[in-house]
């Protein structure tokens, strides 16, 4: 497991999330390169739908992060993203997709450091737990 | 005041005694049409009908072994304006479950209507089903509610119910207006029929029929009906498990399932007024196609599969209710339903949620609360 490079998918909102990794990078904080950043407008436009097709796709792990309860620009699209995170935690997690491949977290849009942590933490626990096996298998 | 009537049976004929009661109902004079499952006059076919001439029931059979499709969809299409008109809809457990699923998501009203429900005695597959119908679907029918009343159980001819009925713990309609109770009712002297609601104690207090108390041996046959089934489907659950348990078990699972989409449109809750797996989305660039071959070296066609059927739990697997539709309406014998309700019995639960009990409880994705489901917030 040594040389594994796990890739993430992270849908964060353009608010919050997407200003904070923003403000990592201005600010030169160094975070692993394994995220790949979809910036979308709000935690609360991420159909379940497309975690389902990150993970089918070979992700090794997806991070949904926006801005925290009550700062949502769309007033309540967190709140709604948090119900779909557990009813999709609920289906993958009957199908063997560990606990931590599937993460929701709010980052505000001054949290530049709270940002590169997060991705570091993410990453090292993904690391641990080692590749999706679904991508070794024929897609179906 | 009486809230519970019997309706006469004469000589085992419970579908002439339901004749009787259909007709008594849709001569009131404010019951417009009477929606109920007919034989209609083509070999061993039973459909839902919607009966405005108290002389056209001569068909008509709620007890028979079929179930070609889940009505909700009908009674949804019939309610979703003002029909200006009150109907009576006789449906089975699973059908007003649904129905209120629908309602809850704008498609469909109950305010025209009234739901009648029938203690449910289960149901053949459409294929077995017409198969053993043939030209004579009162004999299987008239057969059927004999063996199962009389503790015959539900096999015949070397079929049996389908498995989304052997495992359904729903058996009886607690949601209708009206319940007509045949377990633990006795059935040779007559029907017992129950008004659960304002609505349905109102229409049962207009019919001019004999009063009854409730049948003291209905409980106990329900419990043991409902025990039964449980034991079922808490099997059925842990059997789906093993088999169907990862991405990879999914993939096989389905690896017989062509994406005809006919387990979405027999589904009774499948909402989308569109499918997104129809729409443009999924019309891929020829070039695609090459692209994810590249990259894995090899790909089923069409693609796709998996990720609909995942797609189509995340949509509706909280206001599924089991009937099992979807595996009648496969062509090539998935048991779609065994995975469907597995999931869905676990995302329900998570919501604190039961499809189809009640037009109360929001649908757990069209609300939210300021402080809840903190537990998969966070990376620790
Ligand atoms: S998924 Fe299958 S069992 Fe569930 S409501 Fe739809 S058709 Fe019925
Ligand atoms: S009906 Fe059967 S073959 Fe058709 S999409 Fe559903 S599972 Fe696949
Ligand atoms: S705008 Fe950031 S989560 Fe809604």
């Amino acid at each position: 497991m040594e040389n594994f490079e796990p890739t993430i998918i992270a849908f964060v909102c353009n608010w919050c999330t997407y200003t904070a990794a923003d403000l990592a990078g201005t600010s030169r904080l160094i975070y692993p390169k394994n995220v790949r950043l979809i910036r979308v407008m709000c935690t609360g436009m991420v159909d379940p739908q497309y975690i389902i097709k990150a993970f089918l796709e070979g992700a090794d792990g997806v991070l949904v992060s926006g801005c925290h309860p009550g700062d949502c620009h769309y007033i309540n699209g967190n709140y709604k993203a948090r119900r779909r995170m557990k009813l999709i935690k609920e289906i993958l997690g009957q199908l063997g997709i560990e606990e931590q491949r599937l993460r929701l977290t709010w980052i505000g849009a001054s949290d530049g450091i709270q940002f590169a942590e997060t991705i570091r933490e993410i990453v090292s626990q993904i690391k641990a737990l080692g590749p999706n096996q679904t991508q070794f298998k024929m897609a179906m | 005041m009486a809230t519970a009537v019997k309706i006469d049976v004469k000589e085992q004929n419970l579908l002439g005694a339901f004749q009787g009661f259909f007709k008594i109902l849709l001569e009131l004079e404010d019951i417009h049409a009477l929606l109920v499952p007919q034989q209609l006059p083509v070999k061993g076919s039973v459909m839902p009908t919607l009966v405005t001439d108290p002389d056209q029931l001569d068909g008509v059979d709620p007890l028979a072994p079929a179930f070609p499709l889940n009505a909700a969809r009908v009674v949804s299409r019939l309610t979703r304006k003002p029909m200006g008109g009150k109907v009576v809809a006789v449906l089975r457990p699973c059908e007003i479950r649904a129905f209120i699923e629908l309602v809850k998501l704008n498609q469909g009203s109950t305010e025209e209507l009234i739901l009648v429900g029938v203690d449910c005695l289960g149901a053949y597959s459409n294929a077995d089903y017409y198969r053993l119908a043939g030209e004579n679907p009162r004999e299987i029918t008239e057969r059927f509610y004999q063996n199962v009343l009389g503790g015959k159980g539900t096999q015949m001819d070397g079929v049996d119910i389908t498995a989304a009925c052997k495992a359904c713990e729903h058996p009886i309609p607690d949601q209708a207006d009206l319940v007509v109770g045949l377990y633990g009712v006795d059935t040779q002297s007559g029907l017992y029929v129950e008004g659960k609601t304002p609505k349905g104690e109102d229409l049962i207090q207009r019919l001019g029929l004999p009063a009854a108390e409730t049948p003291p041996s209905r409980e106990g046959a329900i419990g043991a009906l409902v025990a039964e089934r449980t034991a079922y489907r808490d099997k059925m659950f842990a059997d789906t498990r093993e088999a169907a348990g990862s991405l990879d078990q999914m993939a096989e699972y389905f690896s017989h399932c062509i994406n005809c989409y006919n387990c979405r449109v027999a589904c009774p809750v499948c909402y989308c007024k569109e499918c997104v797996f129809v729409t443009d989305v999924f019309y891929h660039e020829p070039a695609q196609y090459l692209k994810w071959s590249r990259r894995k070296g090899v790909i089923k066609m069409p693609t796709d599969t998996v990720f609909y059927h995942l797609t189509r739990l995340a949509h509706m697997s909280t206001a599924c209710v089991g009937c099992g539709q979807c595996s009648n309406a496969c062509p090539n014998d998935i048991p779609v339903m065994e995975v469907f309700r597995t999931m869905a019995h676990r995302t329900q639960q998570a919501f604190e949620y039961e499809a189809g009990k009640s037009l109360e409880e929001k649908p757990p994705l069209s609300d939210f609360r300021e402080a809840e489901f903190e537990e998969v917030v966070g990376i620790s």
